[in-house]
């Protein structure tokens, strides 16, 4: 490989993470649950993609192989199984909420990704001289931007979806330092992802049935009968 | 020598006389996506024309700020249009002059003194726009701040010139994440500046939700041909700072003799044309914001500036 490609190679796969950076800070940021999984989907195809030029640079055929599941599973499983599994009524509903103001929770965000850099750096270099290029701290990033979109969501879907970005920032820094992984644990990872979403999905529906409402947020305090109201409706 | 400030001077000409049509293209090409026919791509200069021929009228209550605004307006662009690469990829006479920095405050400069003047007069929609203006513009800044420090960062200079030679020195460079993000911080801080969809609506009449219009409701005659003119040449000079130094810095002159030059400007304003086309189709495709939502949009420019700053270093 020529050194002209061989720098284009890595430039891609360098736009891609930065891509996928954005789409973490997205996804702590927008108000709708269809946008949220739309970012998500964003999300996993550059993921996909940084895989593939990962396999391309280091001509690794496992990474290619990453790359198809992680095409096949969250882009296209994912929302199916949540279309059926979900209740539509997240869908058509406009904003969701929030703890934070969507600012604030920016800023909050930007300095998780600064501090992210300050513990992929030293992982990096754990990882040896071989290892160069952003993965690992922009994966650690995706990570801890996952996270933090657990603290600030209040409703079940973007919640669940900030689960699986979490899944995707590891997978993003696994990929650059693990390479060789046998395909057989790329696709139990795959497939524990597609069980998560399964179980949450349950999970959301369940709430709602009994709850009437997905803003899980809002189920913070336990709903106590007062006593003497017992007791009025047991002697009528 | 005489050669460099000659096409320094030409670029100035190709701003002032180019930037009234760059508006009615833009204006023309998003009535026809609204199915409508729309005015000819040349009536700004009808415009300008009748505008300067009209009477001029001035409250008397005014001071001497809102007389002298229409020439800060008119000429920072024309300033700015000495430093940036407009028709050559090499420096010429004034480029040294001041940076992109130096650049931004120009311009800042007209806007600053646009929003005096509109807070002058008693005109009660005036100073609505005007601290409507000064909200966007101290939410922009730290965008363009960011964009700046990234920029001087990768280039190692804050000379439009050697920036743009940056990305594409080896094309690879073009891909760099940093590069991508900033692209996508810019055109959202041009939208903003730019007055233009997300962020105001150009073409509104309704006083109440004016942002960059209300400020010059108050001007006539000539002095509201300047502040129209100037006005449509920051939005020229912000694209070709945007076009010419950050995204696509091909079809620039690269050889010193008058002919390279003149065929840089067909090559320019197709470049502009493309990029108007990319921006009818943002405009007719995006609603207005609400007023307090501007700070998200604004909100989400930082942080993909931040981002490709973040990008930079990682990859580095």
């Amino acid at each position: 490989m020529s050194d002209a490609t061989t720098q284009l190679i890595e430039n891609l796969n360098a736009l891609a993470t930065g891509l996928f950076l954005l789409t973490a800070f997205g996804i702590v940021a927008t108000r709708q649950a269809r946008g949220c999984l739309h970012l998500f989907i964003a999300q996993s195809l550059l993921l996909a993609a940084s895989a593939a030029l990962l396999g391309l640079h280091f001509d690794s055929g496992h990474l290619y192989g990453v790359a198809l599941v992680n095409v096949i599973s969250k882009p296209i499983i994912v929302p199916w199984l949540l279309r059926r599994i979900a209740p539509a009524e997240i869908y058509t509903r406009r904003e969701i909420d929030q703890v934070l103001n969507i600012p604030t929770a920016l800023i909050i965000a930007l300095a998780l990704a600064i501090g992210a850099y300050f513990l992929g750096v030293p992982l990096a270099n754990a990882v040896g001289p071989g290892y160069h290029g952003p993965n690992v701290p922009i994966g650690i990033a995706g990570l801890a931007l996952g996270a933090f979109t657990l603290a600030v969501r209040r409703e079940a879907m973007p919640l669940l979806i900030g689960l699986l970005a979490m899944e995707n920032g590891a997978f993003l820094a696994g990929i650059s330092i693990a390479r060789d992984l046998p395909i057989l644990v790329e696709l139990a990872i795959a497939t524990d992802g597609l069980i998560i979403v399964f179980i949450v999905g349950v999970l959301v529906r369940a709430v709602e049935q009994h709850v009437g409402t997905t803003a899980v947020g809002e189920l913070a305090s336990l709903k106590e009968v007062p006593a003497k109201r017992l007791a009025e409706e047991a002697a009528p | 020598m005489s050669e460099r400030i000659l096409f320094n001077l030409l670029q100035v000409v190709v701003v002032m006389a180019f930037a009234p049509l760059v508006s009615g293209v833009l204006a023309r090409l998003k009535e026809m996506v609204q199915s409508k026919r729309g005015p000819s791509i040349f009536q700004p200069y009808r415009d300008l024309w009748k505008l300067f021929h009209k009477d001029e009228i001035v409250s008397e209550d005014s001071s001497w700020i809102f007389r002298f605004t229409p020439y800060v307006v008119f000429v920072a662009p024309i300033f700015v249009a000495l430093l940036i690469p407009v028709l050559t990829s090499y420096p010429l006479f004034f480029a040294f002059m001041g940076d992109m920095l130096g650049g931004g405050f120009v311009l800042a400069l007209g806007g600053f003194f646009a929003t005096l003047a509109a807070v002058d007069t008693a005109n009660p929609y005036g100073p609505i726009g005007a601290s409507r203006t000064r909200m966007v513009g101290f939410l922009a800044e730290p965008v363009f701040m960011i964009v700046f420090f990234t920029v001087s960062f990768v280039a190692g200079s804050t000379i439009p010139y050697i920036v743009q030679q940056k990305w594409v020195t080896p094309l690879a460079n073009f891909f760099a994440p940093s590069h991508v993000l900033l692209v996508l911080a810019f055109l959202m801080l041009i939208l903003a500046e730019g007055g233009r969809i997300p962020v105001d609506n150009p073409t509104g009449h309704f006083e109440l939700a004016m942002i960059d219009e209300s400020k010059s409701l108050e001007y006539s005659g000539r002095g509201f041909a300047l502040m129209k003119w100037g006005g449509q040449m920051k939005f020229f000079v912000l694209l070709c700072i945007f076009l010419n130094v950050l995204v696509t810095p091909w079809g620039l002159a690269g050889e010193q003799h008058l002919g390279a030059v003149l065929l840089a400007i067909p090559l320019v304003l197709l470049k502009l044309f493309c990029f108007v086309l990319v921006l009818v189709l943002i405009e007719s495709s995006l609603a207005k914001l609400r007023l307090f939502r501007i700070a998200e949009f604004l909100g989400a420019a930082f942080v993909t500036s931040v981002a490709a700053l973040i990008a930079q270093v990682f990859v580095a």
